[in-house]
């Protein structure tokens, strides 16, 4: 497998514009790869016997779940895994004639962002907040050649131009606070890409993301790639994106490879059982799935909802922003602004929007966690008027499950003491009825009581959104709010929860206000669909009023902004953001523009 | 979206222990055996001092000094020597650990106690009653703390319980500005807010949810504590606004004989040691109780 190429060979075809895919010699081949971790109970393989080789301008996905060993196959290849604890234990990692896993860490350096770069995931933790960007850029320049001041400058606005960057001289003096996410991003791609690395590896690097900024992120890839011939490494657990970017692919789990293969062979005749299964597990949405729109919306959605669930009209949450010398209120976030609508018994309500729109605010102001202005009404209760006695009864049938199930869930309580709580909380019952309650909340979500006495950290990520779920139902609430609630998870584990929340709706009843930025798993879920934009709902409707027929230029946005996980519909662009979205702050008496929703058929209400 | 792909690790990562109480996990530790052994020494001497010595801790005996009035290095009869009056060093160590356990234990559980509920109050409400708070720590933390404690001894009488008030007084600052910072972040985790959702009132968040993640701090603090308390009560008997001689106290001890260190290092030596071992045999049943306490941590020894 391995291949000595000459150099003379390889600058030579750098400045060819477009390489040839899969050429014959190898920038990248790992062989044999194994990685082991150093535990409690001994080592662990977390990476066994893992080879694949990448050729000049290759784009190879490393797909898999979380724990499967894809992070740490992209570290030991850096020469970054975690010391002490983590070391290669067989196996070669060769770019181009250099034997990596035996090289010294001050030659590996030389390496490291001159011929192999990498980006990771969080762009806000990536970059040095003290440091602007132009020194950060220029230090990685600085570091591998030996240009003049002048000279580097100069690359790092080339840099920053070619990741598309407005106004590049100006964003060298800037600090990474001052630039969006998808901004930061960009800028991790130009420090990667600016010494123009052989082999680039992205660890998940639209993950963080918002799915329009995702796709010009990975439009912006593709595009440098092309130009310089860089070979990527794109790890990511997004079937869509893997659908999107790849040529070749690598489906991983437990640390070994399970199928590798051509990105059309993997996505059309999975040969493995597990690709099989990963592949049905991936939300789609229907209309890439081939179903055709629905023929006419049936009135059945007509606007007035009798007898909801809970309603929110006209619903305000703003922020007090301190300024000036005197730390006066001058500014203020105006987070959800003049937001309405009605839930219905056993109904699904999902609020989709990109990061900062005002969904999760809405949610937290429901469930009593901000203060908010307007009438939330629940149960026929309106909950601004309340006692706080009255309130309390009233959160009994108002329940949230939270995004991330390893922080809402206190690390120092047992799970079964956890899910009590609501009980213990609100005095129901005797200790022994309590006990026998959690016993068959547990049974319920599939989890067994025999775990009650377990702590969090002894559950899967997965395990633990069954016990908030569970805590949720404790109190047999009629409104349940999921915040981002499976966002965190697996694509399989999001697949089962989702289906469980779904039995549970049936079963009890229950309506679920369902926030989410993912579009595919809100349209599997929901009866209807809200988009909230900068603080306001720009459209409502039922989800096949919205998802076949969206009106509002956002929802066409967002919803073209979804991958699609099949490598047939690639596209050629992507839906790009003309701007940045522009701030919900505003000066103290400024009042933004009050949207007006008019109705377009069948209660599908439309910004005007 | 058919068959399940792999099974969620439904079985426990670690294996399931047994979980006995904190005593016998405590105890079978080696180290937080040994720091609870000298605890145990410790107030055994304190408590038992008469029976243990055949001195009194103030008598100034005439073979307690050498012809020239110097005082008796260790021996057979002095078995820690003697000091500058004649008087037995062993018996007033031992006499000493009722002050000094006293000021380590009462004075700064106190400062702990205070500390610890003004952080928590400050930091879990925050607003007009936290901003008032930490302003007023910050203004006991710039107020020179020997000056305050000069300042209260010489208005109140001195006594050994009034010794404890002024330390306890003067050292929660310190513990309330560190518990001040840990509860503020607490407050903003989400399992807090979740707390918040099922309805759970504001006392069951502060002592069911906050304090349990408070404690390894709290543990820290209060080991460290100890010999700073120690301390402090020596410096103020050496200002005399302390515990009033001829009472002893190992902080006082060493203040009286500091000066004659090189001719009779003993009289230094054995009242530091004394006040060393009884930090560190807090710090490591301390540093124990941390591990036992806290769940997540299990496994890791």
């Amino acid at each position: 497998m391995s291949v000595a190429p000459e150099t003379g060979a390889m600058e030579a075809s750098a400045t060819n514009r477009r390489p040839a895919v899969g050429t014959a010699t190898p920038v990248l081949d790992v062989a044999h790869l194994s990685v082991t971790v150093r535990g409690d109970d001994g080592e662990r393989e977390v990476v066994s016997d893992l080879s694949f080789s990448l050729s000049r301008g290759e784009t190879l996905c490393i797909a898999g779940e979380s724990g499967s060993g894809k992070s740490m196959t992209s570290l030991a290849v850096m020469g970054l895994l975690p010391q002490p604890a983590a070391r290669i234990s067989a196996g070669s990692v060769r770019l181009g004639d250099i034997e990596l896993t035996r090289l010294s860490e001050s030659r590996m350096c030389r390496i490291r962002g001159d011929r192999v770069a990498m980006i990771f995931q969080e762009p806000m933790t990536s970059l040095n907040p003290v440091l602007s960007i132009g020194r950060q850029l220029t230090e990685a320049i600085e570091v591998h050649t030996a240009l003049s001041r002048g000279q580097v400058r100069q690359r790092a606005i080339e840099a920053l131009q070619a990741v598309r960057i407005p106004e590049a001289e100006r964003r060298l003096t800037q600090y990474p606070h001052e630039l969006s996410g998808g901004m930061r991003q960009r800028v991790m791609i130009a420090m990667a890409l600016a010494l123009k690395p052989d082999v680039l590896i992205a660890d998940e690097p639209t993950t963080a993301l918002d799915v329009t900024v995702q796709g010009e992120v990975l439009e912006l890839l593709r595009d440098l790639q092309r130009d310089t011939g860089t070979a990527l490494i794109l790890i990511t657990h997004d079937m869509g994106v893997v659908a999107e970017m790849a040529d070749r692919v690598i489906v991983m789990r437990n640390g070994a490879m399970v199928e590798q293969g051509d990105v059309a062979d993997i996505f059309s005749r999975p040969k493995t059982d597990y690709t099989r299964e990963l592949l049905a597990a991936v939300p789609r949405m229907r209309r890439e799935a081939g179903v055709a729109a629905p023929a006419l919306f049936e009135a059945e959605a007509g606007g007035a909802i009798s007898n909801p669930v809970a309603s929110v009209s006209d619903l305000k949450v703003r922020f007090d922003l301190h300024g000036g010398f005197f730390g006066r209120v001058d500014r203020r976030v105006h987070a959800v602004e003049n937001v309405s609508f009605q839930i219905a018994r056993n109904e699904t309500l999902s609020l989709v929007g990109e990061s900062g729109c005002g969904k999760s605010t809405t949610a937290k102001a429901i469930a009593g966690l901000v203060p908010y202005a307007g009438d939330i009404v629940v149960e026929g209760r309106n909950l601004s008027g309340l006692s706080r006695t009255d309130r309390n009864a009233v959160r009994r049938d108002v329940q949230m499950i939270f995004q991330d199930p390893y922080a809402s869930l206190d690390p120092r309580m047992r799970v079964g003491d956890l899910v009590e709580e609501p009980l213990v909380v609100h005095a129901i019952g005797d200790r022994t009825e309590r006990r026998e309650r959690v016993a068959d909340l547990f049974e319920r979500v599939g989890l067994s009581a025999g775990q009650m006495d377990r702590y969090p950290h002894e559950f899967s990520g997965g395990q633990r959104q069954r016990i908030c779920i569970a805590r949720a139902l404790a109190l047999n609430p009629k409104l349940i709010i999921a915040d981002e609630s499976v966002s965190a998870l697996d694509v399989s584990v999001q697949a089962r929860v989702l289906r469980l929340l779904k039995d549970l709706q049936r079963e009890f009843g229950i309506a679920y206000l369902f926030i989410s930025h993912d579009m595919a798993v809100v349209e599997n879920i929901s009866d209807r669909v809200a988009v909230m934009y900068l603080g306001q709902i720009v459209e409502i409707g039922t989800r096949d009023q919205v998802f076949f027929d969206p009106r509002h230029p956002y929802t066409k946005r967002l919803i073209d902004a979804v991958p699609v996980p099949d490598p047939a519909h690639r596209r050629a662009q992507f839906a790009r953001l003309d701007r940045e979205i522009p701030s919900a702050v505003r000066r103290v008496g400024e009042e933004p523009n009050r949207v007006t929703l008019s109705d377009v058929g069948g209660g599908h209400l439309v910004a005007a | 979206m058919s068959t399940p792909i792999t099974p969620e690790i439904s079985a426990p990562v670690l294996p399931v222990r047994a979980r006995s109480g904190v005593w016998p996990r405590l105890l079978r530790r080696r180290l937080a055996v040994l720091g609870l052994v000298i605890i145990a020494l410790v107030v055994a001497g304190a408590v038992f001092a008469p029976w243990l010595t055949p001195y009194d801790p103030n008598e100034q005996m005439f073979d307690g000094l050498t012809l020239e009035g110097a005082p008796l290095p260790p021996s057979g009869q002095f078995w820690l020597g003697t000091d500058l009056l004649g008087r037995d060093l062993a018996t007033r160590v031992l006499y000493g650990a009722r002050t000094s356990l006293i000021i380590g234990i009462v004075a700064n559980g106190a400062a702990l106690l205070i500390g610890a509920l003004v952080g928590v109050t400050a930091g879990y409400f925050r607003g007009w009653i936290g901003s008032a708070l930490m302003r007023f720590t910050d203004l006991m933390m710039a107020f020179p703390a020997l000056l305050l404690a000069i300042c209260l001894a010489a208005i109140l009488q001195p006594s050994l319980w009034i010794v404890a008030l002024v330390i306890a007084l003067v050292n929660w600052v310190q513990t309330a500005r560190i518990i001040y910072t840990e509860t503020s972040s607490l407050a903003e985790r989400e399992f807090i807010d979740a707390e918040r959702t099922i309805g759970a009132s504001t006392p069951r968040i502060l002592f069911r949810h906050i304090l349990p993640h408070l404690l390894p701090t709290l543990i820290v603090w209060g080991t460290l504590g100890i010999s700073t308390t120690v301390l402090l009560e020596a410096t103020l008997s050496y200002l005399g606004i302390g515990v009033q001689p001829p009472t002893a106290s190992w902080g006082n001890i060493i203040f009286e004989n500091q000066t004659y260190f090189q001719v009779a290092p003993w009289l230094v030596f054995f009242p530091g040691a004394a006040i060393l071992a009884l930090a560190l045999a807090f710090n490591l049943v301390g540093d124990a109780l941390r591990d036992i306490l806290d769940p997540t941590q299990r496994g890791a020894s």
